[in-house]
């Protein structure tokens, strides 16, 4: 088993023939993902990568049976285009575009809640689950098979991550990139239910970064749970993060920093490391 | 992106929210002449740094010549390393009780959260938890009226006050949804002569958003190196140490720091080169790193829409145009890292797949660690 997407999932590709669109469409092809068509309005009718263009993500599930849309229109656009994939019926909806505003995501957020779908993003590198599926800008060849389940705020962290697991022989049963907005559809916590569930995933890595309450969130479901979860988190030498007036500190009382985040996952039972490099030799521990 | 004060006034004061009545003044004549029709006046700095008033951007006048004379020592002054170029004339309000209202986006929930308290005033991150109030508000629906009355009476208020603050909270949710803010705060909201006004608001408009509010006065922030990298289009934060660090997205660049200081050393920046960076753009970055003189440079590369033969070629354009005359690190995996391997060494540059190891040599080279 994988979570979220897997070899049902049948993808159409919003933007399918822009630069970064028409490459990764490319690159989820040749990963064996089942991309199955794309929409551009401009370029409805048309053929690229061998699979057809429609105009509406509501042709492309009624005449291909698209369940799901990953979405590489430009941010001003990108609500629109999440809306229209979760109205068409996609239950999965994966948003890469940075600088989204955030007001468009709290609403992308809801409509997703409200159609019961699962929203990944935006902001994030998408979703692999390794040998069957993925959807995202991940690089193909990092990511193996195996128990391991992954979740990160960060695209580039979580890769070099990916690569020294599979490097030790830990393939992952998924990766879930969260994405690095404030306001994104899965958060650690409702990742984490998932591979809980998910019978093949043995283990949990959490990437986590200074700022927010994400992690802090997670370690109150982490306190429940029966698989291992090894965390590591960046941002011990950053700069103190955007502190929004005085509200952000209010809200966050205290948390949303490193040391903070540390205690509430370590004394949620997660084993907590301080460098990237230091998380692959923890999951081989505690898998035994 | 913050408004400056008077911007932010008068954003609320579209939206009906009393505020005080005011002008904003560039020179000492001006405040003269606004001190004559606003009197007692507050002659405020306007600068985005907290903390003004006990800085002395903050001073009182009742005469056009106290206006002026006021206005000579706050214009031009340097406050927290801001120069004040203008200053806003507000009307001087008796304060007979302080609240505190804001709305902003609640990231676990998400969701816009507003907050308010009876307890205001400028020591509202000491007021205990209970006595703020915490209400949600689902954006698909909207603020209904019973929702603002409901978070007026759970401050405690009552009567007229509990009817104005309640209209208030009303405008401060539209004034979040109209100009995309990020934090919309009202602090302190206070009670004079019976009336509620906002006598200081803050509003953060969401740089995301920036495209649909075009026209709002641009406001620098940061060192003037850090917005110049700003204008490339890079994420670039200064720090204190004096290894230059390149790495491509944040998550990885926080990292890179963190590596950097477990080894020892000090890193000198932040900066995310981004996740698909191409030649030119990493190329003007690592010219960047170049002029901020580093005892060594640390370029940490896990390509994933990044290629890094085009990092290797953006290194070696600098290299070849102005030099790189400090030691370079550099740790490059993943995408097309053996053509990017190979462009280094045609150069005479290593590179290093791990990162623990090359973050050690950076350390090392730049004559820091343990």
């Amino acid at each position: 088993m994988a979570i979220i997407i897997g070899d049902e999932t049948r993808v159409v590709v919003q933007g399918m023939t822009g630069n970064q669109g028409s490459f990764h469409t490319g690159q989820m092809l040749a990963y064996g993902t089942k991309v199955v068509a794309g929409t551009s309005p401009s370029k409805a009718g048309q053929e690229h990568q061998g699979l057809p263009v429609f105009a509406s993500v509501r042709e492309a599930v009624q005449e291909r049976g698209a369940n799901a849309s990953i979405i590489f229109v430009p941010a001003a656009g990108a609500k629109d285009a999440a809306f229209e994939a979760l109205d068409a019926g996609c239950k999965v909806v994966v948003m890469i575009p940075e600088h989204v505003p955030v007001q468009d995501s709290i609403l992308i957020v809801e409509y997703a809640r409200f159609k019961g779908a699962v929203l990944i993003g935006p902001n994030t590198f998408g979703l692999i689950s390794p040998g069957k599926s993925k959807m995202g800008i991940m690089p193909n060849h990092i990511y193996k098979p195996g128990p391991v389940g992954l979740v990160a705020r960060s695209g580039t962290l979580s890769y070099e991550i990916a690569a020294a697991l599979s490097d030790a022989g830990l393939g992952q049963t998924t990766a879930v990139g969260m994405g690095g907005d404030p306001v994104v559809g899965q958060v650690f916590n409702d990742v984490l239910h998932l591979f809980e569930r998910d019978a093949e995933t043995k283990a949990c890595v959490l990437v986590g970064e200074i700022g927010g309450s994400a992690e802090e969130e997670a370690a109150e479901f982490i306190k429940t749970m029966t698989k291992p979860v090894v965390a590591y988190l960046a941002g011990r030498a950053a700069p103190a993060g955007k502190r929004m007036g005085h509200a952000g500190a209010i809200i966050e009382r205290g948390r949303g920093t490193l040391e903070s985040k540390r205690l509430a996952l370590e004394a949620a039972g997660a084993t907590v490391v301080e460098m990237p490099w230091e998380v692959a030799p923890a999951v081989k521990k505690l898998l035994g | 992106m913050k408004l400056y004060e008077y911007l932010a006034k008068g954003r609320l004061k579209e939206h009906g929210i009393p505020v005080p009545p005011g002008r904003l003044c560039h020179t000492a004549d001006e405040v003269a002449e606004a001190v004559k029709e606003i009197s007692p006046a507050a002659v405020k700095a306007q600068v985005l740094v907290g903390g003004r008033g006990k800085a002395g951007g903050i001073k009182f006048a009742e005469t056009a010549e106290e206006g002026r004379k006021v206005a000579s020592e706050i214009l031009g002054m340097n406050l927290k390393g801001y120069i004040v170029e203008q200053v806003y004339v507000e009307g001087k309000i008796d304060v007979e009780r302080e609240f505190y209202v804001s709305a902003t986006v609640d990231r676990n929930e998400r969701r816009p959260l507003i907050m308010a308290s009876a307890h205001g005033g400028v020591e509202i991150e000491d007021v205990e938890d209970k006595y703020i109030v915490r209400r949600h508000v689902d954006e698909a629906f909207g603020m209904s009226s019973y929702l603002a009355r409901d978070i007026a009476a759970e401050m405690g208020l009552s009567g007229d006050i509990k009817e104005q603050v309640a209209q208030i909270i009303q405008k401060l949710y539209e004034v979040f949804r109209a100009e995309d803010a990020e934090l919309v705060e009202i602090n302190p909201l206070v009670v004079s002569q019976g009336k509620v006004i906002a006598a200081d608001a803050r509003l953060n408009i969401d740089d995301a958003a920036l495209f649909r509010h075009k026209g709002l006065p641009e406001v620098a922030e940061g060192t003037e190196l850090e917005q110049r990298v700003k204008e490339i289009g890079l994420a670039f934060v200064q720090l204190d140490g004096d290894i230059a660090v390149m790495a491509n997205g944040a998550g990885m660049a926080m990292a890179t720091l963190d590596a950097l200081q477990h080894f020892g050393g000090r890193p000198a920046n932040f900066l995310d080169a981004g996740g698909g960076a191409s030649v030119e753009p990493t190329a003007q970055a690592m010219g960047v790193l170049v002029g901020m003189k580093p005892k060594a440079i640390f370029v940490n590369i896990f390509g994933g829409i990044t290629r890094c033969d085009d990092v290797a070629n953006a290194i070696v354009q600098v290299k070849r145009s102005t030099g790189i005359p400090v030691p370079l690190v550099v740790r490059l995996v993943g995408t097309n890292e053996q053509e990017g391997v190979d462009i280094l060494r045609r150069e005479g540059i290593d590179a290093f797949r791990e990162m623990s190891e090359a973050a050690q040599r950076a350390v090392a080279v730049a004559g820091e660690g343990r």
